[in-house]
């Protein structure tokens, strides 16, 4: 029997207002089939995003959604999930307000490492706003306002989140749902912050500038790069600047989740 | 009213927001440091895990007031207190309330500006910022308390405000009010009113976030009690969902406007002294009010007939009440910390040939009585 993805979406709000061939529909399958193989009632899930093509992902999805300001999902999540630690609280946002605008937000909240779930879908471009270069954008890489190539470093967003302290980073991409479905999955389940990048294509405004206007040849790009973190490990150090890892890249289930703790206080200082 | 020194509490102004927020049931805070009102954030990290509130100091001032509408809209009293250039940096995020119509309580313990400006010394140069600070047309609700007791009081009502409107509340304060200390007798619990906001009756199936059918203010409903509403930025229906619907926006925008323009009667609040036979009006908030008492005493022991009238809601401003003030006596006085806001309100209030006198001061020193008598005298 083919899964039915009713009962987690607004039906009566698609068809959806991305790209054909866009990957956030990838993430959006993918979160849900992780919310349904954990049994999570959508009454108990709050996702909540930024600005953004990604950001819009909260519309359709039939829970607690918060479509916040660019760059403050994070905090927005914060409280939400400070006031009230029983809930299920995900944030998906893109590369450009999760790292950029919201980069502040993202590091403090690996940190504190608090029970929220942030999935950045990745797709290396600001696509809302017409295809300016993000902080995820490849060095040369061509955009609306890297008219000769991107002159700027990119974000290794793993190493970033790892630094600040994320008790679990993954990544997954779009050219393999099932794979992501299951890295997600684990993300949600894990008591602490858990940061997945999901590796994303805009063909639209990245790819269009970038030789990769058809989506499926700009999956394609991404699904040869990326490998398994096993065998990502065993490559030689010169090829491993042309492959991604993917999966669960790093994970430290002790680490004292943040409202736990609060929790805890709240207890001692009513004893 | 006897006082039972018992009773009394002698509090600085920023510990009185703090200790009135909690009796008002505020059980969330989010802030960020920044002089001077930094003590507010301190005594609620002391007192809110007490209480079973929560407490969260943010890595800037965007998060604190991201983190205080995330908290409301889960079903807290949330409260954030900030001064200029954190109110600055917060003022994106306090749009993004007014549109949801998220409850909350926004303190603004006013400094010397522009920029870093005077971090330890008052002003009231934000007052206009506080009605148009950030973008688009909105509602606003700012209250200027002038007195400890005040203060006390004050802050409960902008909680209440906040639940019965569904809408960001603004305490407008300034450095001499948040640090100096002064006697407060906190009132018994039960003794005053509180007002949560309107939860829906209706079930999750049924449910319209933004149904108005019943009057300017939506009932509401907290996440995770099995409503599935969204909540955005964008303009919305009154579903929740995102519109560009002429017709729609227009109607909602005029909504949230309405929520304070027609509901005057509950939300104004003015305050006289020595008023009712006054010829030489003053027109002041927050510690200028103060200096501006002494000074209608010290004019009327020399037998000039001053008299004081100042707002406790500055925002909606009292035009009408300005304007029968201005009936009654020859001339205004507006003294006020800085360059001349407030002023243009009174003189927008008052018929045309009346003569709007002004006294302001920046450079961090509060306006003395002297100053205010001198005006009056030269005024009389």
């Amino acid at each position: 029997m083919s899964f039915d993805y009713k009962p987690y979406l607004r039906y009566e709000k698609l068809p959806h207002m991305w790209c054909p061939g866009c990957g956030i529909g990838i993430v959006v399958k993918a979160m849900i089939r992780a919310f349904d193989d954990l049994e999570w009632d959508p009454r108990d899930i709050a996702v909540v995003s930024g600005i953004g093509c990604t950001s819009r992902a909260p519309g359709y999805l039939n829970m607690n959604t918060l479509h916040t300001t660019h760059g403050r999902a994070l905090s927005f999540a914060t409280g939400i999930k400070m006031h009230r630690p029983d809930g299920n609280v995900v944030v998906i946002a893109g590369d450009g307000d999760s790292t950029a605008i919201g980069g502040n937000h993202l590091i403090h909240a690996a940190r504190r490492n608090i029970n929220i779930t942030m999935i950045v879908n990745n797709n290396n471009i600001y696509g809302m706003t017409g295809g300016q270069y993000s902080p995820t954008t490849p060095l040369g890489a061509k955009a609306a306002t890297a008219p000769y190539g991107n002159l700027e470093p990119s974000f290794d967003l793993p190493h970033l989140l790892r630094g600040a302290g994320a008790s679990f980073v993954a990544r997954g991409h779009v050219g393999n749902g099932r794979q992501l479905s299951t890295i997600l999955k684990k993300g949600f389940a894990h008591n602490g912050f858990a940061f997945i990048e999901v590796v994303s294509n805009c063909h639209t405004q990245f790819g269009r500038r970038n030789r990769m206007a058809d989506p499926m040849n700009m999956i394609k790009w991404i699904s040869d790069r990326a490998k398994p973190l096993k065998k990502f490990g065993q490559m030689e150090e010169d090829d491993k600047a042309k492959y991604f890892p993917v999966g669960v890249l790093f994970e430290e289930k002790d680490r004292p989740e943040y409202t736990a703790t609060y929790e805890k206080l709240i207890k001692k200082l009513s004893a | 009213m006897k006082k039972n020194m018992d009773d009394v509490r002698f509090w600085p102004g920023n510990i009185v927001v703090a200790e009135a927020a909690v009796a008002a049931g505020c059980n969330f805070f989010g802030g960020y440091p920044i002089t001077p009102s930094s003590e507010v954030a301190a005594h609620m990290a002391l007192l809110l895990p007490k209480v079973g509130g929560h407490f969260i100091q943010m890595e800037d001032e965007m998060a604190a007031m991201g983190t205080v509408i995330g908290a409301s809209l889960a079903g807290a009293k949330s409260l954030t207190a900030t001064s200029g250039p954190g109110f600055s940096l917060k003022l994106e995020n306090l749009g993004f309330g007014y549109i949801v119509e998220a409850p909350c309580v926004v303190v603004n313990v006013m400094r010397g500006g522009p920029s870093t400006g005077l971090p330890t010394q008052p002003a009231q140069a934000d007052v206009m910022q506080a009605r148009w600070g950030t973008h688009g047309d909105h509602p606003t609700i700012a209250l200027t308390p002038a007195f400890h007791q005040e203060i006390y009081m004050e802050t409960i009502r902008a909680f209440n405000l906040a639940e019965q409107f569904r809408m960001p509340v603004i305490l407008l304060l300034d450095e001499v009010l948040g640090h100096l200390s002064e006697g407060v007798i906190p009132p018994k619990p039960g003794s005053f009113e509180i007002i949560n906001r309107t939860k829906t009756t209706a079930s999750p199936e049924d449910y319209v976030p933004y149904d108005t059918s019943e009057g300017d203010v939506p009932p509401f409903a907290p996440y995770f009690a099995g409503y599935r509403w969204h909540t955005t930025g964008l303009n919305h229906d009154r579903t929740g969902f995102p519109t560009t619907d002429p017709d729609t926006v227009t109607f909602d925008e005029k909504r949230l406007m309405r929520k304070v323009t027609g509901n005057r009667e509950l939300i104004d609040k003015v305050e006289y002294f020595q008023a009712d036979d006054a010829e030489i009006g003053i027109f002041a908030f927050g510690s200028t009010a103060r200096a501006a008492m002494v000074a209608v005493k010290q004019a009327r022991a020399k037998g000039i007939k001053a008299g004081l009238m100042r707002p406790l809601t500055i925002w909606p401003f009292p035009n009408n009440q300005v304007l029968a003030f201005s009936k009654q006596v020859k001339t205004i006085i507006v003294p006020e910390m800085n360059l001349g806001q407030i002023v243009y309100e009174v003189e927008r209030s008052v018929h045309s040939d009346m003569p709007i006198h002004r006294i302001n001061r920046v450079g961090g020193v509060p306006i003395n009585p002297s100053e205010i008598l001198a005006g009056i005298e030269e005024a009389a």
